[in-house]
């Protein structure tokens, strides 16, 4: 198989290439991201959102990013030094680390690994303990009450997570990624797992900190969490990575769950296809990920604990049942489409159920006539006058 | 060996200093939590870091100049503090404000309280959670209602529109048509939010029962306007002591039922329209005429008296204690603000919470420094 980068034919050289590439792509991406979530937002939002610096302020995250390395990189007198100044790193690293074994088409990637869906999930899953020491060598409350939060929200999801993928890894019987790509040439697993896809996606979004769950940053409580005595280039690496996990995550549910750059229904695509099959699919999951964000208010972290342990984690363990029954006793994969929609159903229903939806009425007191004949007398005056 | 009793883990409870510089503290307002792992165990305010003396001031100038800083304490709600204001005066000198100044008063003051609400509706999402979406929502709609504000009365912030006696200059000749057109944008707007939020599950689960006064409790601290109305006690001030012209008018007083965080939510968006319908009501009913009473002293030297005017401010029952010895300043000037008398139940609705929580009660209650401090 060819890896991304030209072989050379030195282990060394190779290596330094594909660090390169990966640096390359990792820093366009998050700057193309970090735009288009400005973009997004607006919209939402009813605003413009960067206009100015470029064609349609295209290039603003550049002058931000020439902005926070320009700036000064300032430490609080009582912080734990080195604790402190490799936190950043901490957190940067295993987001950048897995992106060595994402195939971004049949041909290309850094590594294609027999474990890399292991690999994956075990190397993003370290990224807790630098929020956890962004956290605690701070010396600030609010920084240690989010690198709290952070390491409990970042341990918990962890667990649903990797038994929805898991349940992936059963029916395709392989962790290699491309292999899992390539047993979805026919119909994409989504399609067999529902369950199984929409715990992905929740826990991906707890994985990611994004609203709903972005519990440990929170703007409005711990004002930034981990991040809040970090300024200049540390910061922007924390930024930098929490996009780069975007990406990350979103490409593990393109090719987990949409099947990567393979056109459904077992059609053979083209390099340049498959580009644009797993560019297309990748947005999809970046597009939903960013609309969530702007259309959602934050949970509690007690809500957000109990909702992982007491609905997802089960689910996901009966995602994985299914998936056995399937397997052993060959039944076909109708079956496993059935259950999985009801279990997603239940997941609903448990939410319906677990939340007071019951609409409020307000009781209206009139004040002499009342509103309601207030709107007749209105109309009386304009029809008289 | 391990002895059996440091197994236990030995738990500490932390002081978390929330403000004055602190994102959803509303302006400078700083609470001191202390904190057992997520939970709230004891809460203590601290206010005063915008005290200005506005009362003291108010009472070192004349009548007229005085007004300027009734604007500057509840500055979401400038309208109803000089009203509450120029009543007290008008009371005090026995002055009878013309019919079209009661009819633009109470316009201006309902569309007042409309922007106060779209304020609190925005920033009650962000205290949530939203990452700025209820607030641009809010705000789009607050501001073509500061467009008429402005045209009126040559300011954005600091009106210092009405005076003792009826109003600085008339409106201008398009003022009816402006507030006309701009009346379906904030339904929509007000719709809008309601469509965002209302029907939220995460909003659901965030604020009901959270922060639950009965009302019973809110009665014996004092809590007045929406807050109030949210447990459940039907009182309005204009209703149950009309002042101004509000008597003729028809429209609903909203009420909750179990006094939390959602239905003081619901509370101030019913409110919100209910104050739409008002302004229709008088926009239909505004006479021609003359602003100010024909005889109107060129100073103004009042008798020695108390009066106490209140009006129901957008944060409740907003009052001016005003005690006169003679001559054209007040001896005394006390202002009862709403936002400091509801403030004073914070602990209360807070202890047991979580911190996420204690951010979202600070935030229902809807206060402005400008207002606790004076």
């Amino acid at each position: 198989m060819l890896a991304l980068t030209y072989d050379v034919g030195n282990i060394w050289l190779d290596s330094l290439l594909g660090v390169l590439a990966l640096v390359a792509l990792m820093t366009v991406s998050a700057l193309m991201l970090i735009w288009l979530e400005r973009k997004i937002s607006a919209r939402i939002q009813m605003r413009l959102g960067p206009m100015r610096v470029g064609p349609y302020g295209l290039l603003q995250t550049a002058a931000d990013a020439l902005k926070l390395i320009g700036k000064e990189d300032l430490r609080p007198k009582t912080a734990n030094r080195w604790v402190f100044e490799l936190a950043p790193f901490a957190v940067f690293v295993p987001t950048f680390a897995a992106l060595v074994t994402i195939p971004f088409t049949r041909d290309w990637a850094i590594a294609f690994l027999d474990l890399g869906l292991f690999y994956v999930v075990a190397v993003t899953g370290l990224a807790f303990v630098g929020f956890l020491m962004a956290g605690w060598a701070s010396d600030n409350k609010y920084a240690l009450l989010g690198g709290m939060r952070a390491a409990a929200q970042l341990i918990s999801y962890e667990v649903p997570m990797v038994v929805t993928l898991v349940a992936v890894a059963m029916v395709a019987g392989s962790l290699n990624l491309s292999e899992i790509v390539l047993f979805q040439n026919r119909i994409p697993l989504f399609v067999w797992q529902p369950l199984g896809f929409f715990i992905f996606i929740v826990a991906a979004l707890a994985e990611l900190e994004r609203q709903p769950f972005d519990i440990p940053t929170a703007e409005s409580e711990v004002v930034g969490g981990p991040f809040i005595e970090y300024s200049g280039i540390r910061w922007s690496m924390f930024f930098l990575a929490s996009y780069t996990s975007l990406l990350i995550y979103s490409l593990l549910g393109s090719i987990v769950f949409l099947g990567g750059w393979e056109w459904p229904l077992g059609t053979e695509a083209g390099l340049w296809l498959q580009i644009l099959l797993i560019l297309v699919k990748t947005s999809l999951f970046i597009a939903f990920f960013m609309w969530v964000r702007f259309a959602l208010v934050r949970l509690r972290i007690d809500q957000l604990m109990s909702y992982c342990w007491k609905v997802l984690i089960p689910l996901a363990f009966l995602q994985v049942f299914l998936n056995g029954l399937v397997l052993v006793y060959g039944w076909p994969d109708g079956f496993l489409l059935l259950t999985s929609g009801a279990g997603l159903a239940l997941a609903m229903y448990i939410i319906y159920r677990a939340v007071d939806t019951e609409p409020r009425e307000l009781r209206m007191v009139p004040a002499r006539g009342g509103g309601s004949s207030a709107q007749a007398a209105t109309v009386d005056a304009t029809g008289s006058g | 060996m391990v002895q059996e009793h440091e197994l236990e883990p030995e738990t500490v409870d932390i002081g978390v200093n929330m403000g004055p510089q602190h994102p959803s503290t509303h302006g400078v307002f700083r609470m001191v939590l202390t904190i057992d792992g997520e939970r709230v165990v004891d809460v203590e305010p601290h206010i005063g870091y915008m005290h200005r003396g506005a009362e003291k001031l108010s009472e070192s100038m004349d009548y007229r100049a005085a007004i300027g800083f009734q604007d500057r304490t509840d500055y979401l709600a400038q309208f109803m503090n000089e009203q509450a204001y120029c009543m007290a005066v008008e009371e005090l000198l026995e002055l009878e404000v013309p019919e079209r100044s009661e009819y633009i008063r109470v316009i201006l003051c309902e569309l007042n309280r409309v922007t106060s609400h779209l304020m609190f509706l925005g920033a009650f999402g962000i205290d949530l959670g939203y990452f700025g979406t209820s607030f641009t929502y809010g705000f789009r709609e607050r501001e073509r209602i500061q467009d008429i504000f402005e045209e009126v009365t040559g300011d954005r912030l600091m009106y210092a529109y009405f005076r003792p006696g009826g109003l600085a200059w008339d409106v201008p000749d398009n003022f009816v048509q402006m507030v006309r057109d701009v009346l379906p944008h904030t339904r929509q707007g007000l719709k809008d939010l309601d469509l965002l939020m209302t029907q939220n599950e995460i909003v659901a689960v965030r604020t009901k029962g959270i922060g639950a006064m009965s009302a019973e409790e809110s009665i014996n601290w004092g809590l007045s306007g929406p807050l109030l109305r949210a447990a459940g006690v039907d009182w309005d001030l204009r209703k149950d002591k009309p002042y101004s012209i509000y008597d003729r008018f028809d429209y609903d007083i909203p009420l909750g039922s179990h006094g939390d965080l959602f239905d003081r939510f619901l509370v101030r968006l019913e409110e919100a329209r209910q104050s739409l319908c008002i302004v229709e009501q008088a926009l239909d009913q505004l006479p021609d005429g003359p602003i100010m009473p024909e005889k109107m002293p060129r100073r103004l030297r009042g008798p020695e008296a108390e009066v106490y005017t209140a009006v129901e401010g957008a944060r409740g029952e907003y009052g001016v204690y005003l005690v006169s010895k003679g001559g054209d300043k007040p001896y005394r000037l006390k202002m009862r603000s709403p936002s400091f008398c509801n403030l004073s139940a914070l602990r209360d609705m807070t202890v047991g919470s979580y911190v996420a929580d204690a951010v979202a009660i600070l935030g229902s209650i809807d206060i402005v420094l400008g207002c606790v401090d004076r």
